[in-house]
């Protein structure tokens, strides 16, 4: 799904392949909606490491009447038991958020880690790897990640650990792409010409030219684990009911969808702009390292 | 055809290969579905009970033997039987399927609607033409992304709330076959016309950018022309290669449409499977599945070639430094590819 | 204003005063062409010479209505003649009147072949698009028409041709393609931007020869853009010399090139190795007895076929001798065999076989720890010096770098030899901490040059290391490179497709056809003295000769050496 990777920037202006004209440095100015992309995402990011800084409702507790339409009070209303739905939202985020980072850190660690190795290695060792990710690739995401649920059972770690192995093959397509473009580039036979071995021309030039791709994927890759790990708890085989989880959050709020629009509404919001937000900023990255 | 055999040949490795992780993950290492039935001690089973219920189940012998035995079984069509209801799965399917294979036809085709619309009129000014629009189409090319940061279940119940409870459009309970499709439907198509979408731009985006496409406008066409003549064809071809990853978000899609809207289906089967870790269901459904995926791959790929005359011969690049020293580097293939004389062409 | 205004009885075909056009970037406005002025009469070739930046091609895409999205004519005037004596102003006319003008009017045979052609549609298709696209409908008539263009710009078999796609054609008979459908309506106007700066040296005179015999037959005006002024002497009446956006000169060719007013054109005169001598440059002498430093033997070198099918031959029992301290020049169109060759010196290619002993080790042996202690006597420079600098590292690390794998100095000794070698490439200090991006085009072949030296090694392979470069900054590393030689007594292998180059750097020459060596010998000798046709041709097709034509030996080689 690396669907980033695809293109490249079209930038039409002026100057040609002979450009002879000294270039002044530029640094790409951050436009607006990455710059609100990061806000949200540092927001978010704040509720799940102090989500007691926002909110002073606990999440599981009875605070109020049930099915309470949103006002200053309760900003997004509360459930059918009196919680508070804009603190389970809170305090939410550092289960949903957490959980996406460990399957980032699982696709990310395991994925770039079988790409370099088979993108620098090569030979049958690439043919073999490459041929697990085409396995991994074949079964249906979602069909993948069940299987390993059933597999550890049920909770937030467990479907963290599915929805990661899920993007395996994703990144370790791209990281052997990225570093088999770069070990053909010009300034890798030229470290090689002046006396380079593998190991450092791996670490000095390779790599580092290697890496912008693969983290503006892991920035994509976050947004689509949050909605993956919700999906997982919607379906009801991530964390058990009283946990603030996004996904369940929703889930419950489906029985209700005919009085209480707001137990369902407010949270897929929260959802939906935060994956939306991953997605700007992988785009940023991506973008700010094209010449 | 050397091509053919190669492509088929590598297909049906890696069919053997998931069949075999598919296995692994959920007929061998948890192999004791019949223990997560039987073994509840509420059951009052003894231990000789359960040892002849798991040898009736084949679940006593060793795991290389069980294993080809599940594999020629699948080949015979014999998925095995579900732990929990102990039908045939293969009946288990058959029923749930017509239902499925509806609501994934329709929302694919809708999703293909959809995403060649939005594509097409958000790119239509990026050649050139008139430009009065251009609000419009910068709002169309927001839309995709926006599309698929939505949670695919959150979208069902939002369609739900909005069409059947808000404006009383699409009645929830005693709807007929068709009223009851069209929710689900639209909760399937958004997810899959989303990315579809999103390609379908950026193809057209890097397209319009070729030398060809000027060189057309310098011969004096017009934005219509150069849309349909010149860069559809080539960036259609971009998209094809997402027809494996369209089929995958199909079948998640269903899953969740199907547990949203609560229709029978094989979604459902599976999520009812993995609810009560009935292993045999979701095996047959992840091995039938990836079936389909290869298929679809194996197609596309042999469909390629038809569509793109430049992949019709086998290109043989250049070779890499391959002698005793192993330790020089990969060259660039860069044979300086043989030209025709153009003196000899005059 | 263009003397062809003058003397012509009407109006130029085409006529454009003041004009300019900018671009909207991030960094704001720029200003790509800033005033120009030009003319082309019918039946004439006017010629805009200008290095990259010059706003050349603005200027052209500016004539045909076909500015980049952000760009935009921001003054002046375009005006077409028809041969009704109606003027029309281009400026400023709605998109649906330039549609109806492209094609019929005005042609346009773009810069390069390869990605000009719509890679899935059929030649005949191509060439057939001008025609539908202003409303032929008869497909027998269509089809008649697209034989009889495919037939008229030279092509073999026009009926099977026209089935084919682009990928199955070389790139001049692309070219042709691309004029067969610029053609098709017969265009008053023809541009030509850059047509043949992609192809090789005998495709380009050949398709010169085309346009300028299609010129003659049809009457049509030819607005030729391009950075080699040998090509615009040769093809060109009137000559417009451009620099950052504005007309340097303008004028009757023969009047420009010999009496030539303004600065920057006696630059480029001066700069043009086919035109002028570019590097003063005494013959190395060789006593005979001296065992050479560079001795290729039977060199043999295969590319296996994927699949079964025969393996592609490069380079076929190729032998040559390079004595220390002098130059030997490997020429050859595409295809040729001489990277191939030049790979092998350097070690990154193990050849199928033949040997090839450099300084008494032979190369070919090599492997492991012995094949990067012997990267410090030969070194490879790239064609592309935008390739072949790491983005991320800093001048001074990547020229430290070398010493680094190679553990030579210390930390403070390798950062001033690093220094030394900037100077040495005559680069100011200050280089040492900017990254590759903030360089210009010739200060990163410098630093390239920089980076190879500094291991000291005896040969330094140079791969078409000067072929992308502007002229006037062409002139300059060749320069440096002769001063180097002289400084250093390196010994170079020069790997060009440019015999103008060639001549004026080489001391020995292997001239290279389809991996086989045609001729070899002395410089001097091969060139003025050739005895295989192949290296006629390449000889004749050398711009600045005069429009020749491939095959005529006809060709005064002492004008080209003169001055």
């Amino acid at each position: 799904m690396s669907l980033q990777t695809l293109t490249r920037d079209q930038a039409s202006e002026p100057g040609t392949a002979r450009s002879s004209a000294p270039r002044a440095r530029r640094r790409p100015a951050l436009r607006p909606t990455a710059v609100l992309a990061c806000l949200v995402l540092l927001v978010a990011l704040a509720w799940a490491l102090a989500p007691a800084l926002f909110t002073s409702y606990g999440p599981t507790s009875s605070v109020g009447a049930s099915l309470q339409a949103p006002s200053a009070e309760h900003w997004f209303g509360t459930d059918a038991t009196g919680r508070d739905v804009f603190s389970r939202v809170v305090h939410g985020a550092s289960h949903s958020i957490t959980a996406a980072l460990v399957a980032v850190a699982v696709g990310l660690v395991v994925g770039t880690t079988l790409g370099v190795i088979a993108g620098s290695v090569g030979g049958l060792v690439e043919d073999a790897l490459m041929r697990l990710v085409d396995v991994l690739l074949a079964i249906p995401g979602l069909l993948l990640s069940l299987s390993v649920v059933i597999l550890l059972g049920f909770g937030t770690t467990n479907a963290a650990i599915a929805v990661g192995v899920t993007s395996i093959a994703t990144f370790a397509r791209l990281s052997r792409s990225r570093v088999l473009e770069v070990r053909r580039s010009e300034y890798v036979e030229a470290a090689f010409g002046s006396g380079g071995t593998l190991p450092t021309i791996l670490w000095r030039h390779i790599l580092p030219n290697s890496a912008a791709p693969v983290i503006a994927l892991a920035a994509l890759q976050l947004g689509s684990a949050i909605l993956q790990i919700s999906t997982l708890g919607f379906l009801g085989y991530g964390a058990p009911p009283p946990t603030p989880e996004w996904g369940l959050l929703i889930a419950e709020g489906r029985d209700y969808v005919a009085t209480a629009w707001w137990l369902t509404l407010l949270p897929g919001l929260v959802v939906a702009a935060v994956v939306l937000s991953t997605n700007r900023l992988s785009d940023a990255i991506g973008k700010a390292e094209r010449p | 055809m050397r091509y053919l055999l190669r492509r088929i040949g590598g297909a049906l490795l890696v069919l053997v290969l998931a069949f075999t992780a598919a296995y692994v993950l959920l007929a061998a290492l948890p192999g004791d579905a019949v223990l997560a039935r039987y073994g509840n001690p509420d059951l009052g089973l003894t231990a000789d009970q359960l040892a002849e219920i798991r040898a009736a189940y084949g679940a006593d012998r060793s795991a290389i033997v069980q294993y080809l035995d599940t594999a020629v079984s699948f080949l015979r069509g014999d998925l095995g039987y579900s732990v929990q209801s102990g039908a045939a799965v293969s009946a288990l399917l058959a029923e749930a399927l017509p239902s499925t294979l509806t609501l994934a036809a329709l929302g694919l085709l809708v999703a293909l609607v959809l995403a060649v619309l939005i594509a097409f009129t958000a790119t239509h000014g990026s050649l050139r033409g008139g430009r009065p629009t251009a609000w419009l189409r910068s709002a169309l090319r927001g839309l995709p992304p926006l599309m698929v940061s939505l949670p695919v279940f959150w979208i069902g119940i939002m369609l739900i709330q909005v069409f059947s409870f808000q404006l009383g459009l699409v009645p929830v309970l005693n709807a007929g076959p068709v009223q009851s499709l069209i929710l689900p439907v639209a909760t399937l198509a958004i997810p899959i016309a989303a990315p579809l979408a999103q390609v379908l731009i950026r193809s057209i985006d890097e397209v319009s950018a070729q030398p060809f496409v000027a060189v057309a406008r310098s011969r004096g066409a017009s934005a219509w022309w150069l849309l349909w003549r010149t860069v559809a064809r080539n960036a259609l071809l971009p998209a094809l290669t997402m027809a494996g990853l369209l089929f995958g978000e199909l079948v998640g899609g269903a899953v969740v449409t199907e547990a949203v809207f609560g229709r029978m289906g094989v979604g459902q089967l599976t999520a009812q499977a993995v609810a009560a870790r009935d292993t045999p269901v979701l095996m047959a459904v992840v091995v039938l599945s990836t079936v389909v995926f290869v298929l679809v791959n194996l197609i596309v790929d042999l469909l390629y070639p038809v569509l793109d005359a430049r992949l019709r011969r086998t290109d043989a690049t250049g070779p890499a430094r391959t002698g005793a020293t192993s330790s020089a580097p990969v060259a660039p293939a860069s044979p300086e590819p043989a030209e025709r004389s153009e003196v000899t062409a005059r | 204003m263009s003397p062809a205004h003058h003397h012509a009885p009407t109006a130029p075909l085409l006529e454009v005063a003041g004009l300019r056009v900018a671009y909207r970037t991030r960094r704001g406005h720029v200003e790509a062409v800033r005033g120009v002025d030009l003319a082309v009469a019918r039946g004439g070739v006017t010629a805009v010479v200008g290095e990259s930046g010059s706003g050349k091609s603005s200027a052209a895409q500016a004539v045909i209505g076909l500015l980049a999205d952000n760009g935009a004519v921001t003054g002046g005037t375009i005006a077409l003649t028809g041969t009704d004596g109606r003027r029309q102003e281009l400026v400023g006319l709605p998109e649906r009147d330039w549609r109806q003008l492209r094609g019929t009017r005005i042609g346009l045979i773009p810069q390069d072949p390869t990605s000009s052609l719509d890679p899935v549609r059929t030649i005949g298709a191509s060439v057939a698009d001008p025609l539908r696209i202003h409303g032929w409908r008869d497909r027998d008539r269509i089809d008649a028409r697209v034989l009889e263009l495919l037939e008229r710009v030279g092509l073999d078999d026009p009926a099977a041709r026209a089935r084919q796609y682009p990928h199955e054609l070389s790139g001049g008979m692309r070219q042709r393609v691309l004029i067969a459908a610029a053609l098709a309506l017969e265009p008053e106007l023809l541009i030509a931007d850059e047509p043949t700066s992609a192809l090789d040296v005998t495709v380009q005179a050949t398709v010169l020869d085309l346009i300028d015999e299609l010129r003659e037959a049809t009457g049509a005006g030819v607005l030729l853009i391009t950075h080699d002024l040998a090509v615009a002497a040769d093809r060109a009446d009137t000559l417009v010399v451009m620099r950052a956006g504005r007309v340097e000169e303008s004028g009757p060719t023969g009047q420009v090139l010999a009496a030539p007013s303004a600065d920057y054109t006696r630059t480029l005169l001066a700069d043009a190795p086919s035109l002028r001598r570019v590097v003063e440059r005494a013959p190395r002498l060789s006593s005979t007895d001296e065992t050479p430093l560079v001795t290729v033997h039977g060199l043999r070198q295969e590319f296996a076929g994927r699949g079964g099918r025969t393996p592609f031959v490069a380079v076929e029992d190729l032998s040559f001798e390079i004595p220390r301290g002098t130059t030997h020049a490997l020429v050859g169109e595409s295809g040729s065999g001489k990277t191939t060759t030049g790979r092998a010196i350097a070690g990154f290619r193990v050849p199928t076989a033949g040997s090839i002993l450099v300084d008494g080790t032979e190369v070919t042996q090599l492997g492991g720890k012995r094949l990067r202690e012997f990267r410090s006597t030969v070194q490879l420079v790239h064609q592309n010096p935008f390739g072949s600098l790491d983005p991320r590292q800093s001048i001074a690390q990547i020229l430290e770098e070398p010493l680094r794998n190679t553990r030579r100095g210390s930390r403070a000794e390798r950062r001033s030899a690093a220094l030394h070698h900037l100077e040495l490439v005559s680069l100011p200090p200050e280089v040492a901490s900017r990254r590759p991006r903030e360089l210009s085009g010739g200060q990163r072949q410098r630093v390239a040059i920089a980076r190879a030296l500094i291991l000291q090694p005896d040969v330094v392979v140079l791969d078409e290391a000067v072929s992308a470069l502007d002229v006037t900054v062409q002139a300059q590393i060749l320069r440096l490179l002769a001063s180097l030689q002289d400084e250093l007594g390196l010994t170079y292998v020069f790997i060009s497709h440019d015999l103008a180059v060639v001549r004026q750097v080489a001391d020995t020459v292997s001239v290279l056809r389809r991996g086989v060596q045609v001729e070899s010998g002395a410089v001097e000798r091969v060139l003025e003295d050739p005895r295989h046709d192949y290296t006629r041709q390449l000889l004749a097709a050398i711009p600045g000769s005069g429009g020749t034509r491939p095959g005529d030996p006809g060709i005064d080689h002492e004008e080209l050496t003169a001055s």
